[in-house]
């Protein structure tokens, strides 16, 4: 179904983790150590980086930011260290989810089957503009068929789950989401997740759609309620 | 109002300062009275003695120019005449004198009695010179007799010599004199009270610092210490004070350190167990995919081997949670939630919406962390449908006006309760209700997360049973709104 690169230090927990995702029909590649992972980015060619946070030779959060640095691939944190820092530290680097373990294969699977999910077009409801091939708002084109994000015509190398994002808010441009329902919709953890996902992801999202973070223009907050696209 | 005044005042009184400045007063109007006093005493004397001996002096020399003028034995005549020179040349001294020859009467005549008192004149008349300071009418005065002897001989002329004079101008410099005692002791007591001051402030200083450093120590800053100057009975206290923090301190940072190690080694024992459990976790799917497959002993096996891993899974993390609230690791991300929505969320997520009866008021927005409530309302429910007895009622309240709302989550069943000698301990971490019961589906530590969560967002849990039978949990949370940044 899709390709699974798992880094991941321990023999045992690299050949679980293996093990039940092959049953559930993903190729599955692993590797012991960062290093060897980033090889297998280019040789093994993954959809999806299975990403522990300790390693042998370098941090998962450098082997992260590094991943990050050439290509926009999905990658899921998997993570003993449930504590605060490692979770917000990982997601600063550029994951789109994470998973504290011990996690059951289903799990597993769902968070997979989520974060390679495409961002449907017009899956935020009803939607007028989706009849035109791309929509504008402001210095920004959304290409909802091509999942494409260009601002001043050059195109936006988004994360899954900043694009995701950004093409759930601005499908309605000027309605507020409560973080809650972001993490459903986009992240689709059905039940009371992590809201700091959505923090960490608008925060990178801006960084690269927004002229200024200090005064956002397209993702703003609404106080004591969530997050809204525009109006612009 | 004095009733109120009134322990103010002895307050005061019994303040360490005034007590004080007062004693230091006192000390100060004792001595400055008794040296007073005493000067005023020897000053009186000498002034007195002074005026005496210039009086007598002055008496004798006249008598002594005068007398040798007069052929004895003396005429009546010469008598008068004798006390007419001396009279007149007393007049500096402002005396009277009084002659008397050979037992006769005194010239001038008159009674004299009073001024010349008889103790004089009987010594005078045993040739004894004598002098009494006598009271007269409310005035001091002086009364002198002389003896005349011949030239050369201590024969007895038969002549005597008394003068008496006014020591009024005496008495007025020794009033003087006392008015000047007064009116020295007063500045010097008021002057007093300056050192008296000083004094005190000396004293108290050490002493209030003393309080604030307790104070402080109290309050937890263990590494309180005084500033020890000189060599007094204060100066000790404050070295022996700065002994007992040092102790203290030292104690303290003992137990912290044996208390962070064992939290610590809960918190690495958990962890370590979390890998091996990440590799089985992920693969009993697997086994229970096949089971189905497998000969019934082995399928058992599977399935048991399965739903254990499930349970050390789950008991891992419920240690770890409570180790992070142990540590004080855990932190709060508060968000403004629709708390209706919150709860009917943890029911859907469940899948409990058939056997828990909800009722939820629209528009009951606070700010909470929706994880942890979440972990609260899974918990209460999951603990009253296992324990007591479906269906269980969820309600959403507010109670309270303004500032001080609560917000009220009351889990209900009806169940037969829980037994009285239990219910102050269903908080507890382990704790079993019945110690001879099988091991519970859960870890044990499902209710004292609970607690530590609502402690957590400042509220209290409560746990009683109902007037018609089934036991009823009350999540009390202050109610809070505005803001929506994770904090």
């Amino acid at each position: 179904m899709s390709r699974v690169l798992l880094i991941e230090d321990d023999r045992a927990v690299r050949d679980a983790v293996t093990l039940t995702l092959r049953r559930r029909g993903h190729e599955v590649e692993g590797a012991a150590t960062g290093g060897a992972g980033l090889a297998a980015m280019d040789t093994f060619r993954p959809d999806l980086v299975l990403l522990d946070l300790m390693l042998p030779d370098m941090s998962g959060f450098e082997v992260c930011r590094r991943i990050r640095a050439t290509q926009q691939i999905p990658i899921i944190m998997l993570t003993a260290r449930g504590d605060d820092i490692d979770v917000v530290l990982g997601l600063e680097a550029g994951a789109d989810d994470y998973i504290v373990k011990p996690a059951r294969g289903e799990v597993l699977e769902a968070r997979i089957r989520a974060v390679l999910r495409r961002a449907a077009p017009g899956d935020g409801g009803p939607d007028p503009a989706s009849l035109q091939p791309v929509e504008i708002h402001g210095d920004l084109t959304v290409d909802r068929k091509g999942l494409l994000v260009a601002k001043h015509g050059q195109d936006l190398p988004l994360a899954p789950s900043e694009l995701k994002l950004l093409l759930y808010l601005s499908a309605t441009p000027g309605r507020v989401f409560s973080r809650q329902q972001l993490l459903e919709h986009v992240w689709e953890h059905s039940y009371h997740g992590d809201a700091r996902l959505v923090d960490a992801c608008v925060m990178r999202l801006r960084t690269k759609v927004e002229d200024s973070t200090r005064s956002p223009k397209y993702i703003q907050t609404v106080r004591g309620f969530g997050y809204r696209f525009g109006p612009l | 109002m004095p009733a109120l005044r009134r322990p103010s005042l002895r307050a005061v009184a019994a303040g360490l300062r005034a007590r004080l400045v007062l004693a230091f007063l006192l000390v100060a109007a004792l001595s400055a009275l008794t040296t007073a006093a005493l000067t005023f005493r020897e000053a009186r004397t000498a002034i007195l003695k002074r005026t005496q001996d210039t009086a007598i002096e002055a008496l004798r020399s006249q008598v002594n120019s005068q007398v040798p003028d007069y052929a004895f034995p003396l005429s009546q005549q010469a008598l008068q005449d004798l006390q007419h020179r001396l009279n007149a040349a007393g007049s500096a001294q402002r005396w009277t004198v009084y002659v008397r020859y050979r037992g006769s009467g005194l010239v001038p005549g008159g009674d004299h009695g009073r001024v010349l008192p008889r103790g004089v004149q009987e010594k005078v008349r045993a040739g004894i010179p004598a002098f009494q300071r006598l009271d007269s009418g409310g005035d001091p005065w002086l009364a002198i007799g002389l003896p005349v002897t011949y030239r050369g001989s201590n024969e007895a002329s038969g002549l005597e010599v008394y003068a008496q004079m006014p020591l009024r101008e005496d008495e007025a410099n020794v009033q003087a004199l006392v008015k000047a005692a007064q009116s020295g002791a007063l500045p010097a007591v008021a002057l007093a009270a300056v050192p008296a001051l000083i004094a005190a402030r000396g004293v108290l200083r050490p002493v209030r610092e003393l309080r604030r450093a307790s104070r402080k120590l109290a309050a937890g800053e263990l590494d309180t210490r005084l500033k020890v100057t000189g060599r007094d009975e204060l100066a000790d206290l404050s070295r022996t004070f700065n002994d007992m923090a040092e102790a203290l301190e030292e104690n303290v940072a003992e137990l912290r350190r044996m208390e962070a190690n064992s939290r610590r080694f809960a918190a690495d024992v958990s962890h370590e167990l979390r890998t091996p459990l990440a590799a089985m976790t992920a693969v009993v799917d697997v086994l229970d995919d096949d089971a189905d497959s497998l000969d019934p002993d082995t399928a058992y096996a599977v399935r048991l081997i399965s739903e254990e891993t499930g349970k050390l899974a789950r008991m891992v993390e419920d240690l770890m949670e409570i180790s992070r609230f142990d540590a004080g690791a855990a932190a709060l991300h508060l968000d403004e939630v629709d708390v209706s929505e919150t709860v009917r969320k943890t029911l859907q997520a469940r899948g409990w919406q058939d056997k828990a009866s909800a009722d939820l008021p629209e528009g009951v927005r606070a700010r909470l962390d929706p994880r942890r409530i979440d972990v609260v309302v899974a918990n209460l429910v999951g603990n009253a449908l296992k324990h007591g007895g479906e269906p269980v009622d969820v309600a959403v309240r507010v109670a309270g006006e303004g500032a001080g709302r609560r917000l009220l989550i009351e889990i209900a069943d009806r169940g037969e309760g829980i037994d009285p000698e239990v219910l102050p301990h269903v908080f507890e971490r382990f704790f079993k209700a019945d110690s001879a019961r099988a091991r519970s589906e859960g870890s044990g530590l499902g209710l004292a997360i609970t607690l530590e969560n609502v402690r957590l967002h400042e509220g209290t849990v409560r746990a009683a049973n109902r007037p018609g039978g089934g036991a009823v949990f009350t999540v009390d949370l202050p109610l809070r709104q505005g803001g929506g940044e994770t904090a």
